[in-house]
């Protein structure tokens, strides 16, 4: 599997580097705070309200934002569209990048999080009632097999490096990848459909805490198939802001018929959404008009309307439209999350939650590292294709 | 660009299939898992709502049993719980509504088949000797599933600690093996609250019922509730005026077991789609992609 990818160069620390790195460093000095003075005070958590934006953003929202690697290799590899082969290392990246940094947020929410290494470990002790469990083996395994899948990216430029280990080692495990990798590409798409599903499935255990219309048996459908939409839509996000920042050629036709593809994914959560309000008898909760109903009345339509705009043509051809709908549906998905795990989720009286401050701000700050990480490696490592790829794998005019 | 088209009808077959696939093995044990029953060795506590005198003695007893720090008021003086907490794990509560008054008691209510256990990745807390559902610190990561799961609010986590533990009520289990009997109930100077097996509590609660009938709402909370609890109640106003939520018979974890079991059942349909998934990416990778076939035609 040879690409195209070059590594973009240019300097490391710019700007925009620079200001990340300092929104990072910031959260590392509150991150130390919340490790020596406890949860509570960093954040707006409570015994009613357990869970926040660290689980509800970073590791909920943000997994399934970096379904990218997920929903292209479905494409790529299934469906047998080679022709989006170029896309498959940014998106197997920001995948990476992503299940990464959720991996790191749970080290800082957990509480005890020196007991974690137990969890792949010890089998013995395992709950297999607990969908959790499922969840935290699954991520584990995945944020791995992202980074395997995408070693041919560091593997490439180091078979001809001048350091004679690292060209011994490269040469040596290029082989043995490439032999391999189409069963960690084939393990790359099953832990995916199994934790994105029991993200959802987590929230049945809550049983009459979390509002009827948000709670179903059909979650894990919803999570699942929310989370290709929202894997689409953040490659096609990333590849118009590269293509803007780095000053390259946008790949519009692959995007275009990227987001065509994405359709019939968006389709089908409209339909499985309303289906199961209606077939739970919540129709006329959907429209009771009250905070929660608009809420879910506005998820429904932000996974819509994109739909519509992208199925009249001229809307996949324009790059403004595009953009404009992948963040709409990031949006849906991200707000179908949120409302899952926070907003319709009701403790019972007495009990609020916002996140404070310094829990935004670590959130930020690892958001920042993860733009950090991937600035870096695209800068010196092969995984945006060159414009003429683009142009070849958009087919003749 | 006709293949949009295609490549839409093609996606759409496969996310039909794929949701039918998710229908049909949901719908094949869409039977509920059988409800749980009782441990043979199940004992529990019975709270009679309207024997409670308020005087709270078994507050300060919990707190002395368990080691647990008082929770200071404003001036420092007073121990003042307003709720359970990372340092309170039983509290007597008021409900008074015009004429219509009676106490609280709170703690774990150690539910046949608790939701906090169902939760939990390695076990931490699950039911132990005498159906008590106890924690176990070396097992536990902190991740508070169990405080989201529990349908009565039970499990609470040390906030400000950097060891942070997650508290409960364990119905002063080290007291039990003693021989002794939970510190709450050895105070109560009203016995508003006793202690004993399961079943013996039900009888009692029952009893007590049918010897006077227009002193309680005619049921027994915990009986059947969330699939049935160890700690039981009477009392004579709505359960639910007291803070304690309306449940079915059904236990919470059941509507997720159903789920989830039906598809990780034996672990047969991971493993299958994993073995359609390499088939397919091994077709695949001989028969090269369509559009570089076209382009080259």
């Amino acid at each position: 599997m040879t690409s195209h990818a070059q590594p973009i160069g240019g300097a490391i620390f710019t700007r925009p580097f620079r200001a990340l790195s300092v929104i990072f460093g910031l959260a590392v000095l509150l991150i130390l705070w919340r490790f020596a003075a406890g949860i509570g005070p960093v954040t707006g958590l409570s015994d009613g309200y357990p869970w926040g934006i660290w689980i509800a953003f970073d590791v909920v929202t943000g997994t399934a934002l970096a379904c990218g690697g997920y929903a292209v290799a479905i494409l790529v590899y299934i469906l047998n569209k080679g022709r989006y082969h170029p896309m498959v290392r940014p998106a197997i990246l920001t995948s990476a990048l992503g299940y990464t940094i959720a991996g790191l947020s749970l080290a800082v929410d957990v509480g005890r999080p020196w007991n974690f290494w137990k969890v792949p470990l010890f089998f013995w002790q395992w709950n297999l009632d607990s969908i959790l469990l499922e969840v935290a083996l699954c991520v584990t395994t995945y944020i791995v097999v992202l980074w395997i899948e995408l070693s041919p990216a560091f593997l490439e430029p180091w078979r001809d490096s001048p350091v004679m280990p690292l060209r011994r080692a490269a040469r040596t495990v290029t082989p043995i990848l490439d032999r391999a990798l189409l069963w960690f590409i084939a393990l790359g798409m099953l832990l995916p459909t199994m934790h994105q599903s029991s993200i959802g499935g987590l929230m049945m255990l809550t049983a009459g805490k979390v509002d009827p219309l948000w709670q179903t048996p059909v979650l894990p459908l919803l999570f699942l198939v929310s989370c290709v939409g929202m894997g689409y839509a953040a490659v096609v996000f990333e590849s118009a802001l590269s293509a803007t920042f780095f000053g390259r050629k946008p790949e519009k036709r692959m995007l275009a018929a990227l987001s065509g593809a994405v359709i019939p994914v968006l389709l089908a959560y409209v339909v499985i959404r309303l289906g199961d309000i209606i077939i739970r008898g919540q129709l006329g909760r959907l429209f009771a008009f009250d905070g929660l109903s608009l809420l879910a009345i506005a998820e429904l339509l932000m996974f819509l309307v994109p739909a519509l705009v992208l199925l009249a043509r001229r809307g996949r051809m324009d790059a403004g439209s595009l953009f404009r709908t992948a963040i709409v549906m990031m949006l849906a998905g991200t707000l179908y999350r949120f409302d899952t795990f926070l907003v319709a989720y009701n403790p019972g009286p007495g009990w609020a939650y916002f996140p404070a401050v310094p829990e935004m701000v670590i959130t930020f700050g690892l958001v920042a590292l993860e733009i950090m990480a991937y600035l870096v490696i695209v800068k010196r490592f092969p995984i945006l294709a060159g414009g003429e790829v683009t142009a070849a794998a958009g087919g003749v005019k | 660009m006709d293949i949009h088209r295609r490549s839409l009808l093609k996606g759409l077959a496969t996310a039909g299939a794929a949701g039918a696939a998710a229908v049909t093995t949901g719908g094949l044990a869409l039977a509920s898992p059988e409800r749980r029953k009782a441990p043979a060795d199940a004992v529990g506590m019975l709270y009679d709502a309207t024997r409670c005198i308020g005087c709270k003695t078994c507050v300060v007893a919990c707190r002395e049993a368990n080691g647990l720090a008082p929770e200071r008021s404003g001036d420092g003086l007073y121990d003042a719980p307003q709720d359970l907490s990372g340092s309170t794990k039983n509290i007597i509560k008021l409900y008074r509504d015009g004429n219509d008054s009676s106490y609280m008691k709170t703690q774990c209510m150690h539910c046949i088949d608790p939701a906090c256990a169902a939760a939990c990745m390695l076990g931490a807390l699950q039911k132990r000797e005498f159906g008590i559902v106890s924690w176990d610190g070396s097992r536990c990561v902190g991740c508070r599933y169990c405080q989201t799961a529990c349908p009565f609010n039970i499990p609470k986590f040390e906030w400000s600690s950097a060891n942070p533990k997650i508290v409960k009520c364990e119905m002063c289990r080290h007291l039990l093996a003693k021989g002794g009997i939970p510190a709450c109930v050895r105070v109560c100077p009203a016995q508003a609250v006793i202690f004993g097996t399961r079943d013996e509590l039900l009888a009692e609660a029952k009893r007590r019922i049918a010897e006077s009938p227009g002193t309680y709402v005619p049921r027994v909370y915990g009986e059947e509730d969330g699939g049935g609890t160890q700690v039981l109640y009477l009392a004579h106003v709505d359960f639910e005026k007291l803070g304690l939520p309306k449940l079915g018979p059904e236990p919470p974890p059941n509507m997720a077991r159903t789920v989830q079991h039906s598809i990780y059942k034996g672990f047969v349909a991971p493993v299958a789609l994993y073995a359609v998934l390499g088939a397919v990416l091994l077709r695949n990778r001989r028969h090269p992609p369509e559009e570089a076939q076209e382009e080259r035609s």
